[in-house]
């Protein structure tokens, strides 16, 4: 199947399809429908906030439930150590924000394509545009959970730190960290339908495993690295780390794991909604 | 000629593997495929003990939508395709659009192609207008800049300036389908592909849009056309590819494409009179799918009638929903795609036909009107003025036999026998009045 390769190479404008062939210019593909991708999330997040009143409400009280619940479970009940000075609400809600900003993309992200099988059975585009836009999505709640944030600093008078401004080098690693299994399950779920079910599971689980309600030193220390191959650790503390200032430390050699860990999910989620993207159009 | 080839298809071949367990779209759940597996094992484990051979693949079987086909499409060419439904035109389109994958062979294709395999994919009825023709022009690939420049040209084609600002979903059908295709034809393409996109909207629409897309031919743009529109293929196309069962059984000429076409589907729809569909299959809208259309005449059995018997349409269908309004439509269609008739059973309709539930609309065409030609039926259904459930679809075709003594058609879509009196005015024969001659008696 090679033999077309060569005049392909002098005329770049030929496309050749054939059985099997990756696609070669599939990054630069995905920069040329940069518009597609734009457009999109700005569909979603129009629908999103056009449609209810109701979706953004819901985006502030979630999140500002949580935390009540958690501040008083953890921090009043099982009377768990905050870090360094911010009070116990704050350092909940520090953590909360990754956490749903992972949560919103896996859930969403995961339901985009079948969402929108009309477009991937009449529309060639790179299908990875699509659970990726809906990463968008989550992006703009995940703004408006800031400003909650700024709220509840302020109420408690508590000042960030000027590391805050590194903040947004962590957003893009919780991004990195929510899309990869993101496109795993997204590549997975056309192909079999009930591995939806299993977010609800994961994020269940992983907002207990993860320390979304108290801070990671009360880890001892001899599991601290074992608990870092949870990539959500790793992203928390640095929001911690960010907000928080003054105690607030990272555990570096953990943070690094949970980095190759995002890098690991990341490359095979990638890799595995690629192979499989060709073949949506025949399943959806 | 070489360097003016803009699509090549060599030995292109589409191989769907159709499950006879697996439920018909093509996704499964984990749990099946599981369970399946642990069923295989054992079955063969058993084959295995028992020393026969294990044999791969009885659950599934290969289906190819294209096999062999090899065509080359010039610069500036415009081609028909045609087939009857199943023949594979939708597989090359899609295989061509780069949505589904070739199982083997290559296609060459120089040039930027759009491709309009459906009239507003993308539209999202909470969007605005002005939303929407962005979004799908973004969809169909064009650059925010240009459908900038080409906006006010859009809202003018579409004609709905005035809604511009309102969500899609307060938009009649028809509206929806005119600012869609405006979309559409504003496309600028070096290669365009279109499938079947002027069955939608209304006569005058339609012929606004042939025009449309005659001048987009003209243009000395690369186009690939499917339609069961025959007097729209013969206007836009000068060559002519038809399909059957996946691979190319002709490439000429339009004309003699569209002859061998009509040939064909009359044997080839000549066998049945019944259509039905199953649970996930068959048209289908909001609420509302068929699940059997049938005809069946007072002598014959169909699908071949005789002119001079009573024809029977029933047409069954699922409501899911109570639909208010709602009203069956069958369409005769002549072989040139002239509708020879409409019919609905609007004025039959009661309050208690509205409520969900199993329904047969039936509606009995009576003897003498039909011309002794190939027709197709056409069913679709919807709420007069409000909203399209299902548009008229082609469900199958069926031939009326003229009486003994005539064989060749007459001119027509419909030829009822008329009352004719033949007197003759010189005087003497004036008593000859009043025998009428029918013409199929």
């Amino acid at each position: 199947m090679s033999r077309t390769v060569d005049t392909e190479q002098q005329k770049p404008r030929v496309l050749v399809l054939e059985p099997g062939r990756a696609e070669r210019h599939y990054w630069r593909d995905l920069w040329a429908y940069r518009e597609l991708f734009a457009i999109l999330a700005w569909r979603d997040v129009a629908i999103r906030y056009k449609q209810t009143v109701i979706g953004i409400v819901w985006a502030v009280m979630r999140p500002f439930l949580t935390m009540v619940v958690f501040t008083v479970v953890f921090g009043q009940i099982a009377n768990l150590p905050t870090e360094g000075t911010a009070p116990y609400p704050v350092m909940v809600f520090a953590g909360m924000l990754p956490w749903y900003l992972f949560a919103t993309i896996l859930g969403d992200a995961s339901n985009s394509l079948v969402a929108n099988t009309h477009l991937v059975g009449k529309v060639y585009f790179p299908r990875l545009i699509i659970p990726s836009s809906s990463a968008v999505v989550a992006l703009v709640d995940f703004a408006v959970s800031l400003f909650l944030l700024a709220g509840i600093m302020l109420w408690f008078g508590f000042a960030p730190s000027p590391r805050i401004l590194l903040l947004p080098i962590f957003v893009v690693i919780a991004v990195l960290a929510s899309l990869g299994p993101a496109y795993l399950i997204t590549a997975l779920n056309v192909k079999y339908r009930d591995f939806r079910f299993l977010i609800p599971f994961i994020l269940q689980f992983g907002l207990f495993l993860s320390p979304v309600g108290f801070s990671s030193s009360v880890v001892p220390e001899q599991w601290r690295l074992l608990y870092s191959l949870n990539p959500m650790v790793g992203v928390i503390d640095g929001f911690r780390w960010c907000i928080l200032g003054g105690d607030s430390a990272i555990y570096w050699p953990g943070f690094a794991l949970s980095l190759v860990v995002v890098a690991v999910f990341l490359w095979l989620g990638v890799r595995y909604f690629r192979k499989t993207e060709r073949s949506f159009a025949d399943l959806l | 000629m070489e360097s003016h080839s803009v699509i090549r298809a060599e030995r292109l071949g589409k191989r769907y593997v159709i499950g006879h367990e697996v439920n018909r779209e093509g996704y499964k759940s984990f749990r099946e495929v599981l369970s399946r597996a642990a069923r295989n094992v054992t079955r063969r484990s058993v084959d295995l003990m028992r020393g026969r051979a294990i044999v791969a693949g009885d659950a599934t079987e290969d289906f190819w939508a294209l096999r062999n086909v090899d065509f080359d499409v010039m610069e500036g060419e415009v081609v028909g395709i045609l087939g009857r439904n199943g023949a594979g035109k939708s597989t090359l389109l899609k295989v061509l659009s780069r949505i589904t994958d070739p199982t083997e062979g290559s296609v060459r294709i120089n040039g930027r192609v759009s491709s309009l395999l459906e009239v507003g994919t993308g539209f999202h009825p909470e969007l605005s207008g002005r939303e929407n023709i962005y979004l799908n022009g973004a969809i169909l690939g064009m650059t925010r800049r240009e459908i900038r420049s080409k906006f006010d040209a859009i809202v003018d084609f579409s004609g709905v300036e005035t809604f511009l600002d309102t969500p899609v979903k307060r938009y009649s059908s028809g509206m929806s389908v005119r600012l869609a295709f405006a979309v559409a034809a504003h496309l600028e393409p070096e290669i365009l592909i279109v499938d079947e996109v002027l069955a939608v909207g209304d006569a005058e629409f339609q012929r606004k849009c042939i025009g449309k897309m005659s001048e987009v031919a003209r243009g000395g743009r690369t186009v690939l056309f499917v339609s069961h529109n025959m007097t729209a293929l013969r206007s836009l196309c000068d060559r002519g590819i038809v399909l059957k069962a996946g691979s190319v059984r002709f490439d000429g000429s339009i004309d003699d494409a569209i002859g061998l076409h009509l040939a064909d589907t009359d044997g080839a729809f000549g066998t049945v009179s019944e259509w039905t569909w199953g649970p996930d299959k068959g048209p289908r809208g909001t609420d509302l799918r068929l699940l059997r259309v049938g005809l069946s005449g007072s002598i014959s059995p169909g699908p071949a009638f005789r002119s001079d018997e009573a024809i029977t349409v029933s047409i069954d269908y699922d409501q899911g929903a109570a639909i208010r309004g709602m009203r069956m439509v069958l369409q005769i269609v002549t072989g040139n795609g002239d509708v020879a008739f409409s019919s609905t059973d609007q004025l039959i309709r009661t309050q208690s036909s509205q409520r969900p539930g199993r329904y047969r609309s039936q509606c009995t065409i009576p003897p003498d009107i039909l011309n002794w030609i190939p027709y197709m039926l056409r069913v679709g259904c919807g709420i007069p003025g409000q909203q399209t459930i299902i548009p008229m679809t082609d469900v199958g075709r069926f031939n009326v036999r003229g009486p003994a003594n005539r064989t060749a058609p007459l001119g027509g879509a419909v030829a009822p026998p008329m009352d004719w009196s033949l007197a003759g005015l010189d005087g003497e024969a004036a008593d000859a009045h009043g025998s009428a001659v029918s013409l199929s008696g």
